[in-house]
């Protein structure tokens, strides 16, 4: 099998014979292991997900799920009784994923639509438009990369908590809303290398710049959008430290915070390891599903722009 | 990245929205940012993201700098106390042991992720051009950290744990990964190799795709192996690369706080008390947002130290190629 593949790829040596040599062999051992090591817990979350408590506790090394159940995600999902629930060894917490997962849904929907659009049109600015000071706005703009993420989330607490948006969705979201830097830097670099004549001719059609905006820019640029689009839908959705600090309640909880919740609510017996990796798998799937359409072109931008 | 070229300066030909169109020509004030054509306009285009910049990033960078010279707990005005939540920090032992777990995280965590995703980016070139493993090795950063700790949390479980299923079945003892002291920070570490190898890799295979082909080819001819073409022809053209993307992986890693949160909370006795979790804690649990911001502010001045250094060090800004 390793010859065969190494024939079939086509930069790397072409000239060559294909041969099995020693090193090839620990090559390919190698990047089965990586493969295996990357792979394995996303099985091991759906074998557990679809265990019982109690059989995971009798057979913890049986490579298959034991004694096959919905269970766990019943009570992720919150559609059995409490007693029920503590009967299959859940904590009886009454955690709803379902409105986690919209609460999720929605702060990232909101933070990935508006901060693409706000930072495309500031990057269309930096990059096609002239005005006096425009170099030193992007430099400000750019020195905004060097700080931390993690630095301005006190302020921004302070900030939020003053606005009165602790605990909602939208104090979730705003902070990253408008922009981030290297979103804006990275539609800079796209807008840049739009051919000039491109514009111009729309120009000539009578077109304001507005409109060759909306009309004509954006929707060329809709695979770098995309990219920026689905990493920065991926990013929120896994955010955890700053709807952490912003949320307290049902109301504005997401996923990730929901899921460290139920992970603390151990119950005596122990924990719910069945419904905690059903939970685990609702809050990753939507991630999966969501590369796997765009996966090709996300792989290709990245491996071969060096995104980030 | 390159921009292209202008060709000589002509006289601006200027337009505003709604002014009769003109044919457009490049100039090179305007690549400069010289003129003052579209003001109105690009105020309008970038009034959204500057008020972002301004209100939620520029404005809480200089107000935690401020907190960290006061008293402050939320619930009434901060007030200013000078240098003494910096005078604590220096006299809090808690302070430096944190530092200290998190320089030791961030050794442990970048030294097995760079060399592993060094691995993963050349077997990637040179061992196979698999697009589709180019996106498995990618499947981890997917999950939020929240999901890695949990699964692994799991995983490594001393009693039913497959990991520990697999020791113990090979003969060993079983190894309490995230419930010791000594095996709590490495495991973290690794845990978030995991999450984030894939990822650098790329990264580190985006650099290596600019390594001309030739270079290989003519060296298989003088009979070099690929143990010396790693060595002789990878290492020294893929060096800035590496550079930019150490620096930007180690400011992460300082940052560690999510993995720690929900897999050991700080503990066992403080042994995985990052420096992050040490700050939200006083934040959130003990409300000292003063000392809090003061701990902020000595991380981003280790992170901009680190940072420049590196940079120094590594001659970052430069490339041998070509």
């Amino acid at each position: 099998m390793t010859a065969v593949t190494a024939t079939t790829t086509t930069k790397v040596r072409r000239t060559q014979r294909p041969r099995i040599t020693p090193g090839k062999v620990v090559a390919w051992t190698v990047m089965a292991a990586m493969v295996l090591i990357t792979l394995l817990p996303f099985y091991w979350i759906l074998r557990t997900a679809l265990s019982t408590n109690t059989a995971l506790a009798a057979h913890p090394g049986d490579p298959l799920p034991v004694d096959l159940t919905t269970g766990g995600f019943e009570r992720a999902l919150g559609l059995q009784s409490t007693e029920e629930a503590i009967a299959q060894g859940g904590s009886g917490g009454g955690l709803k994923f379902w409105r986690y997962l919209i609460n999720s849904t929605v702060v990232s929907t909101l933070i990935t639509v508006f901060q693409i659009l706000f930072s495309a049109m500031a990057a269309y600015a930096f990059a096609r438009l002239r005005w006096r000071g425009r170099d030193t706005v992007f430099g400000l703009f750019l020195a905004g990369l060097m700080v931390p993420t993690i630095f301005t989330l006190l302020p921004n607490f302070v900030l939020i908590k003053q606005l009165g948006l602790v605990d909602s969705l939208l104090g979730i979201s705003l902070p990253t809303m408008f922009m981030t830097p290297f979103a804006v830097f990275f539609m800079r670099q796209f807008f840049m290398n739009v051919p000039r004549e491109v514009e111009e001719a729309a120009l000539l059609d009578g077109a304001g710049k507005i409109r060759i905006f909306f009309r004509v820019m954006l929707p060329m640029a809709s695979a770098p959008i995309l990219t920026l689009g689905v990493l920065t839908y991926i990013t929120s959705w896994n955010d955890y430290f700053w709807p952490l600090m912003v949320s307290y309640s049902d109301s504005s909880r997401v996923l990730t915070v929901a899921l460290a919740i139920f992970r603390a609510q151990t119950p005596q017996s122990g924990y719910d390891w069945s419904g905690l990796m059903a939970a685990t798998l609702i809050a990753a799937l939507p991630m999966l599903v969501l590369f796997g359409f765009f996966a090709r072109r996300i792989v290709s931008t990245i491996s071969f722009t060096g995104i980030k | 990245m390159t921009v292209a070229s202008s060709p000589p300066s002509r006289l601006p030909v200027r337009d505003i929205e709604g002014t009769q169109p003109k044919p457009r020509t490049r100039e090179k004030r305007e690549r400069d940012g010289g003129g003052r054509g579209d003001g109105a306009l690009a105020a309008l285009f970038i009034a959204p993201a500057m008020l972002g910049f301004l209100v939620f990033l520029l404005w809480p960078t200089l107000r935690g700098i401020y907190l960290s010279f006061t008293r402050f707990n939320l619930l009434t005005p901060a007030e200013w106390v000078g240098l003494d939540n910096y005078v604590r920090m220096v006299k809090d032992p808690i302070f430096w042991d944190s530092l200290t777990v998190t320089v030791e995280y961030v050794f442990i965590n970048i030294g097995i992720q760079t060399v592993s995703a060094l691995a993963i980016a050349v077997l990637l070139q040179r061992l196979t051009q698999s697009a589709i493993l180019r996106g498995v090795v990618l499947t981890p950063y997917l999950m939020s950290n929240v999901v890695a700790g949990i699964v692994w949390l799991w995983m490594l479980d001393t009693q039913l744990g497959i990991g520990n299923e697999i020791i113990a079945g090979l003969g060993f003892d079983r190894i309490p990964f995230l419930a010791d002291e000594t095996w709590a920070i490495p495991t973290i570490a690794v845990i978030n190799v995991w999450r984030h190898v894939g990822y650098t890799a790329l990264l580190l295979f985006a650099g290596l795709q600019a390594i001309p082909n030739d270079m290989y080819e003519a060296a298989k001819v003088d009979g070099a192996g690929e143990w010396r073409m790693f060595w002789r022809i990878t290492m020294p053209l893929l060096r800035p690369v590496l550079a930019v993307v150490l620096i930007m992986t180690v400011i992460g890693s300082f940052q560690v706080f999510d993995t720690v949160a929900v897999t050991t909370a700080g503990g066992p006795a403080n042994a995985t008390n990052v420096l992050q979790y040490y700050i939200y804690g006083a934040a959130f649990g003990r409300f000292q947002f003063g000392y809090a911001s003061a701990m902020s502010v000595a991380l981003l001045v280790v992170l901009s130290a680190i940072t420049f250094v590196q940079y120094r060090l590594t001659r970052a800004g430069q490339t041998d190629l070509g």
